[in-house]
């Protein structure tokens, strides 16, 4: 039995709105065991990245438990939470987010910088994470210098250089075309199976469905299904 | 981490150009004002101690009440060995005496009948003393003729001297009174003309010898004012007002006619200037600080809502706000230390031509009795440049944590949701 990385009890989620707050997650119970490679899915406003937000401790929960890591989320500091996520917790998103000023080395290199890695290792990281994604030759582009695929390599790159535990990607295929969403899964499910990194990815697209071990379906904030897929 | 911020700050132009453009002018502004003002707070001050006021001087208690008239009435007569006392006891002052006086000057025909009178402003000085000569900068003032070698000569204000349409070496009558009320007249030989660039004097001044002035104004061994100055010629406070206690508890009594000790700032109201000056010095810089630092934290603003993405990204990242505040900080401060040496650097170069050149003040200060020379020369000093820098520093950080409070009240899933478009 492998040993949950995500463990969720009885979440729920109330943003405050006018009328008494919007229900986003609730009554939600999860198990992610480490190495997964999982969507969560469902139609637009179902809570997907909202639950996203809440795993990636960049959001706090109103009710239940939920455990990231070995970590009660609701107990974590502002302190805390930031480390876990340093060192921990990568983020890929639908528009890339790199940074335009900054070389792809560069963008790739930042979160190693926030970890004040000393600069050979910091190299050996970036080249590493580079050559996963096969984009070595453009590290010293400009993000505006690069087709939407390469982009999209990229903010994998730079979730992945620190070798965290846990990938959490919004939307990843959202801009890119089929070719090029095939190609960044490809990439990342040889990433999940050489480094047993978990990869939560938030989707509606098919193709990236498709890919997935295990598929969660989200109906407003509510677990509506939960599959898994022998194979893949 | 610092070169990655170098980094994004030099490739962005929004980032860097544009505010460090603003602090440079602003510092360059700042420190020019700051330069012209001192310049012109330095002119006042030496104007007013040359024509004057002296750095410090001796008058009567009777003098001192209605000094503004110069009552010679009431001034010193028969001092010559209380004078030599005081120049023994204040070595560090050099002491000179004056008399201003009014009279009234005719101008005769060759048969002797009065073509033009007028009023004249006198000021008698020792002209047997160079220093003295030197102090009303007597050699520079000359426009036409010498100075007065012999007894009886004069010089007369070049803009009296030709309104009368006098010639050198003619001769004027003074009407005036003895310091006893009698009346007294004489003939003077216009020796010379003179402008000082004071306006009071040079509508209608005249400058004599001390003896003269005596002789003329029943004064034997007397002046209405003995003036000191510091040997440096700069002004220094705290040195004259020591100077001016030590002597009036010495000295100074009851009497009408007892000596007493005034220094520049009590008189004039130069004492309330040099406050007001050094007020309105400390004013330009606040107002700098306030305006850079308001355009810059709304630069700071615009530009950390275009940078919203990259501050989302680095808290999600694991970075704490703090940290990212602390960061924005160092920009803004690399940005003012940047724009601030460019700012100072023009600065100086303005100030140093205009150090050098000066500003020809002529035309404003023609109708005013201020006592400022017409041409003002920009004072270049360390401490203006710093003066200048200092503000723009410190604008520019604080612009940077008034745009960073913005970014800190935002919690880090709003920032977050940014990121999802
Ligand atoms: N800050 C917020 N305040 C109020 N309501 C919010 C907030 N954020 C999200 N919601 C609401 O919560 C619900 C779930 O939002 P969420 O972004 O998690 O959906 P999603 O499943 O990711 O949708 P999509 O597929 O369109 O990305 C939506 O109805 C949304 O309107
Ligand atoms: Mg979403």
């Amino acid at each position: 039995m492998t040993e949950s990385l995500v463990k969720i009890r009885n979440l729920s989620k109330l943003y405050p709105t006018g009328g008494g707050g919007f229900l986003a997650l609730s009554e939600l119970d999860l198990d992610i065991p480490s190495g997964a490679f999982m969507g969560l899915v469902g139609p637009s406003g179902s809570g997907k990245t909202t639950l996203l937000n809440i795993i990636g401790t960049l959001d706090n929960q109103s009710g239940g438990e939920i455990e990231v890591l070995g970590h009660k989320v609701s107990t974590l500091d502002a302190k805390e939470s930031a480390a876990l996520r340093a060192e921990k917790i990568g983020f890929i998103f639908q528009s890339y987010n790199l940074l335009p000023v900054y070389t792809v080395y560069e963008n790739v290199e930042l979160p190693l910088l926030l970890l004040k890695m000393p600069k050979a290792q910091r190299h050996e990281a970036v080249m590493q994470a580079l050559t996963w994604v096969g984009i070595t030759d453009k590290r010293k582009s400009r993000p505006n210098q690069l087709s939407g695929g390469e982009g999209q390599r990229v903010s994998i790159a730079r979730a992945m250089v620190k070798l965290p535990q846990l990938v959490l990607a919004d939307e990843p295929t959202a801009n890119l075309d089929t070719e090029n969403s095939l190609n960044i899964l490809d990439t990342m499910l040889q990433i999940n199976k050489d480094t047993g990194t978990t990869f939560i990815f938030a989707t509606h697209d098919q193709k990236v469905i498709d890919y997935m071990q295990r598929v969660v379906t989200l109906i407003d904030g509510k677990k509506a299904k939960d599959d898994l897929k022998t194979g893949s | 981490m610092l070169k990655f911020v170098i980094k994004g700050l030099i490739r962005d132009r929004s980032r860097s150009f544009f505010p460090v453009l603003i602090v440079t002018a602003g510092v360059l502004v700042t420190v020019f004002l700051i330069a012209f003002m001192s310049g012109y707070i330095e002119s006042m001050v030496r104007q007013n101690a040359r024509f004057d006021t002296g750095h410090l001087k001796i008058v009567t208690n009777a003098y001192a009440e209605k000094i503004s008239q110069k009552p010679y009435d009431l001034g010193f007569i028969e001092t010559e060995a209380e004078f030599q006392q005081w120049k023994e006891d204040f070595p560090s002052v050099r002491w000179t005496p004056r008399i201003y006086f009014g009279a009234l000057m005719d101008v005769p025909d060759d048969e002797g009948n009065t073509v033009e009178q007028g009023d004249v402003f006198g000021m008698a000085i020792d002209f047997s003393d160079p220093s003295a000569v030197q102090d009303i900068h007597l050699n520079e003032a000359l426009i036409q003729g010498r100075i007065p070698e012999a007894a009886g000569e004069i010089l007369l204000s070049e803009e009296l001297f030709s309104k009368l349409q006098l010639e050198l070496d003619s001769t004027v009558t003074l009407l005036g009174s003895t310091l006893y009320g009698a009346m007294s007249f004489r003939n003077y030989i216009i020796s010379g003309t003179v402008s000082f660039g004071v306006h009071a004097l040079d509508r209608g001044g005249i400058v004599t010898d001390i003896e003269d002035a005596r002789a003329f104004l029943d004064m034997p061994g007397g002046a209405s004012e003995y003036f000191g100055f510091l040997p440096s010629m700069v002004y220094d406070d705290d040195a004259v007002q020591e100077i001016k206690q030590e002597f009036n508890a010495k000295y100074n009594d009851e009497d009408d006619f007892s000596p007493q000790m005034l220094a520049l700032t009590d008189q004039n109201d130069m004492g309330f200037m040099l406050q007001y000056m050094g007020f309105a010095l400390g004013l330009i810089t606040v107002v700098f600080v306030l305006i850079i630092g308001i355009v810059l934290w709304n630069a700071g603003l615009l530009n950390s809502i275009r940078r919203y993405g990259e501050f989302g990204l680095r808290l999600a990242m694991g970075e704490r706000k703090h940290h990212l505040y602390n960061w924005l900080l160092v920009e803004a401060l690399a940005i003012g230390v940047v724009g601030s040496l460019i700012g100072a650097a023009l600065g100086m170069g303005v100030i140093q031509y205009f150090h050098v050149h000066g500003f020809n003040f002529g035309v404003f200060t023609q109708d005013t009795s201020m006592m400022v020379e017409n041409i003002i020369y920009t004072n270049l000093e360390l401490k203006n440049l710093l003066l200048g820098i200092i503000p723009g520093l410190v604008s520019t950080v604080l612009g940077a944590m008034l745009a960073g409070i913005g970014i800190f009240h935002r919690n880090t899933a709003k920032l977050f949701k940014e990121l999802e478009t």
